[in-house]
Parts: structure tokens; C-alpha cells; sequence
């Protein structure tokens, strides 16, 4: 496993290189599924809170259920699904990073939506009559939720982000932890700990923890920033 | 807030990663956790892919679950080592050729203090009738891997039924890699079955040592198995071939021969004489 004197350079850069690459398709992954989900989830979640139709408490309750889903059991559906001779076999897709962001924004939606929805229904308990007064659409007032509850959306969404980069149950089956192409932070610190290189596998873990602390800060201080230049709190 | 226009540009982003990789023609290789860990493939692959551009994904499983992964037509060629399981494998029609490329060996692992007193034995089937009689804690691997299959087979010869062990006490199935079940061992002070790459590259032995070994019932056979075109017509059976053909050709046996841990060789090659 260590280096012999003569390439210890070498070895540390190819380490380092492999490092890099595992931290960035990581964090690629992650923030490709959130931004899908988000995009889905911000309207879902607005419109739950606004419309009213047969089914509704159905979805709210599935979506606050699916808080929980278990990644395990999102991976292997998806895994059957993507199979070469699952019905979505032709797209080639399994073992590979769009696997990965599919899994993971499958698991980030409901958590997302659900926040988003919670937050709305307060918002248009509040600004409801005030925002369809003037001969407005509900569907108009979408939007206008959004704005008016933004601040609960960057915690909605970090949310969201967290669950999708610190997963590794679903990622592991549909992307295959394969070198170089599917390898991410949890897989690689599950890979270490089964070599029983648990060092590694902890500094690798102090790694992904530093991460996702940087992102949720770098959010807060732009949303910071962001409120104090202009706009109102609800 | 997320707009639209950036989702879709991260998706044309990832649509164009998977395409590149497509183009640069890439098979998926899946294999056992042995040779993954043991860091052969590691070693050698980059090799076969400067010499031919083929570019290898490897996919490490248990050699039953990556036997499975190709029935289900989403691996292009398998490396294993399970001759019975691979031999049903064969007798299905999924494959079409089935080569050995190496061979080492599994060893006997246990505590140091080793209380079944099997230590310096190289039978085998006596060691494993030592440690069911002093009913020592022993981890099995219980996921079906080539190593699974061999520990099985042995249990068998030393007159222990397999659906029994599952009952008792000091048999635990822990259905995990190799490491896990190294992992495993360490923790509980068990014996366990290892193949000799995972546990020479293994680096969290606490009180384990190399109990029993030097066997001819230890021997662990890898072979690379190709697919059969009419069963498996999406896989990349063209780019496999070039792979496994230089697995068996003097460059490949000469690379998996050279690769060396802590200065010892984890695997012989067997191409021209197979074990």
C-alpha cells in the first residue's frame, strides 16, 4: 500500500489527483441533483399550499412520508429500472453519474417540497387574500409565495443538499463505486473502511463534514448579504 | 433561487460527461472485491488502456452478485473466482469463453492467541473441524462471493452442514466484502477464510495473523469469462475481447505477475498452465 522511496512524489500526486476528482464529482453530483429538485420542488410546494383539488392531502402525506425513504430501497428500484433489461435499460444509464443525480434527486424532493409547502401555508395564510385581490391568478402567486418565504427556502434547499451529499446507499448500487467515473466522498469512505484503511477513511469523512459545512455558510452569508441590500423579511 | 435555465445547463453538462465516455469506447468490467482491493486492477488496467484506449470501469462485487450483474446484461465481461457458480454461469449460455488468468490462495485467519489451535497446520479441513469443536467465533462472509462459495465447500469436508452453522452460535454470517469480514474478524477475535491479496493489502489486522495456509485445497482460481452474443447483444463484447485477450497474452500475464505488495506477488499468472 505505501510508496517506495523513490515515487512517494508521484504517489501523493496520483493520490491527490484521484482526491480532487472524487471531491468534485461529489460535490457535481450533489448540487446538479439539488438544483433539479429544487426546480421541481419550489413550484410543487408553492402550489400544494395554494391550490385546492381532490388528492391533495394524499400528496402532502406521501411527500411528508417520503421524508424517510430509505436509499437503499430508491437505489435497487432505480437499479431494476435502469438494468439492461429493466425497462429503462436503453439508455444506457446505469453505473454511471446521471444514475447517481436521478437516485439523489429522487431522495431530495420530497424533503424539499415538504419545506417549501409547510412555509407557503404560512405565507398564504398570511398574503393570500392580499396577493389575489387585485384580479390575480393563484397561479401568479406562486412566484410571489416564493419571494415572500425565500429566506425558508435556502433552509429548504441546504436540506435537500445535505441529504444528497451525505447519501451513499442508493449512489453505491446505480453508480457502482467505479474509479475515476462513479466514485463519490461516501462511497470511497465506505470502499477505505471495508480495506480496513479506517484512517483514511476518517480523514476522508473530516473532509466531506468541512464541506458541507463551507456550502451551508457560503449560502447564509450570500442570503445575508442579499437581504440587508434590499427586501423585506415575512 | 434555482432558475431553469442553469438546471438544464448542469444536465447538458452531465448528458456530455456520459457521452465523451461513451465515445472513448468503455466497458464495464465486473469483478470481485478481491482483486478490486487487492489493488491489481488499479495496477494494470491503466496499462491496457494507454496500450488500446479502451477505457475499464470496474464494478466490484461478489463474484454470485457479479455473476448476476451479467445475466441482467449490465457488465461487457467478468473477472471471478467461483468455478462451480461459474461453471452454472456457463451451462445457462451467458457466457461464451471462460479462461483462467491467475491464481494464489486463500489463508486460515484468526486471533493470535488462537484457541482452536489450528496455527502452522496446512490442513485445511482439520483447522476448520478444530475451530467448530472449541466452537471459536468464526465470521463468514454469507454474500455469496467466490471466497463465500470456497469457505462453504470446506465446511462441507469438514462434516458440517451449512444450513446448521447458520443456527449456532459462534458462526456469523455477516454478509459483507472481504474487508468487512477482515474488519469483522479483528473486532470479535474470529477466525475467518481470506483470500491472500485482501488480507496482505488489509492494514487494520489488530491480533489477526496468517493461521493456515500452503493447502491445495486453498488454491483460488480467477477467470475472465467473455458473454455470449446472442444472449447479451448490447454489451460491448468487441472492446471485452481486447481486454480479455491481453489478460491472457504475455504483456497481461506479465503485468498481473509483476504486481507486488510490501515486495510479495499477490497473484501467478496461469494463462499457458492453469491450475
Amino acid at each position: 500500500m505505501w510508496p517506495t522511496l523513490k515515487t512517494p512524489f508521484r504517489w501523493i500526486g496520483n493520490r491527490l489527483r484521484d482526491f480532487l476528482e472524487i471531491v468534485g464529482l461529489s460535490i457535481g453530483v450533489s448540487l446538479t441533483a439539488t438544483a433539479i429538485a429544487a426546480g421541481a420542488s419550489l413550484p410543487l410546494g408553492a402550489a400544494l399550499a395554494i391550490f385546492r383539488f381532490r388528492g391533495r392531502r394524499l400528496i402532502i402525506v406521501l411527500i411528508n412520508a417520503f421524508f424517510g425513504l430509505p436509499p437503499v430501497v430508491v437505489g435497487l428500484v432505480l437499479y431494476l429500472a435502469l438494468s439492461r433489461s429493466g425497462p429503462l435499460g436503453s439508455l444506457a444509464l446505469l453505473f454511471t453519474p446521471t444514475a447517481m443525480v436521478i437516485a439523489q434527486t429522487i431522495l431530495a424532493i420530497p424533503i424539499i417540497t415538504a419545506l417549501v409547502h409547510r412555509a407557503s401555508e404560512r405565507g398564504w395564510a398570511r398574503y393570500g387574500d392580499e396577493l389575489t385581490s387585485d384580479g390575480a391568478t393563484r397561479l401568479q402567486a406562486i412566484p410571489q409565495i416564493l419571494m415572500i418565504i425565500r429566506a425558508e427556502l435556502i433552509t429548504a434547499v441546504l436540506a435537500g443538499f445535505g441529504r444528497t451529499v451525505s447519501e451513499v446507499g442508493a449512489i453505491i448500487l446505480v453508480g457502482g463505486n467505479i474509479r475515476g467515473l462513479t466514485r463519490t466522498m461516501t462511497t470511497a469512505i465506505a470502499l477505505q473502511t471495508n480495506q480496513g484503511d479506517l484512517s483514511l477513511a476518517l480523514a476522508l469523512g473530516a473532509v466531506l463534514v468541512g464541506i458541507s459545512i463551507s456550502i451551508s455558510a457560503t449560502v447564509f452569508a450570500l442570503a445575508g448579504q442579499a437581504r440587508t441590500a434590499g427586501g423585506d423579511e415575512v | 433561487m434555482i432558475r431553469f435555465r442553469n438546471v438544464f445547463a448542469l444536465v447538458a453538462i452531465l448528458v456530455a460527461i456520459n457521452a465523451s465516455s461513451a465515445a472513448g469506447q468503455s466497458i464495464v468490467l465486473a469483478s470481485t472485491t478481491s482483486v478490486e482491493s487487492s489493488g491489481l486492477l488499479a495496477d494494470i488496467l491503466p496499462k491496457f488502456t494507454a496500450k488500446t484506449g479502451v477505457t475499464v470501469n470496474v464494478v466490484a462485487q461478489g463474484t454470485g452478485k457479479a455473476l448476476d450483474t451479467a445475466r441482467r446484461g449490465d457488465a461487457d465481461l467478468l473477472l471471478v473466482h467461483d468455478p462451480e457458480a461459474e461453471q452454472q454461469f456457463m451451462d445457462e449460455g451467458h457466457g461464451s469463453t471462460r479462461r483462467q488468468i491467475a491464481w494464489n490462495d486463500f489463508i486460515i485467519v484468526g486471533p493470535s492467541a488462537d484457541p482452536a489451535h489450528v496455527k502452522g497446520s496446512s490442513d485445511s479441513v482439520a483447522a476448520f473441524k478444530a475451530i467448530a469443536m472449541s466452537q471459536a467465533p468464526f465470521v463468514s462472509r454469507g454474500d455469496k462471493s467466490g471466497t463465500n462459495a470456497a469457505e462453504l465447500r470446506l465446511w462441507i469436508l469438514a462434516g458440517q452442514n451449512p444450513d446448521v452453522l447458520n443456527k449456532v452460535k459462534w458462526y456469523r454470517d455477516i454478509g459483507g466484502g472481504m474487508g468487512q469480514a477482515l474488519n469483522a474478524a479483528s473486532a470479535m477475535d474470529a477466525y475467518t477464510l481470506s483470500d491472500r491479496g485482501t488480507w496482505l493489502s488489509f492494514t487494520n489486522k489488530g491480533s489477526l495473523d496468517a493461521l493456515v495456509e500452503g493447502d491445495s485445497r486453498l488454491i483460488n482460481r480467477y477467470d475472465v469469462i467473455e458473454l455470449d452474443p446472442q444472449k447479451h447483444p448490447d454489451a460491448k463484447l468487441g472492446a471485452a475481447k481486447v481486454l480479455a485477450d491481453w489478460l491472457v497474452s504475455s504483456e497481461g500475464q506479465q503485468a498481473i505477475g509483476a504486481y507486488q505488495v510490501n515486495g510479495r506477488k499477490l497473484f501467478n499468472p496461469s494463462a499457458s498452465s492453469p491450475k
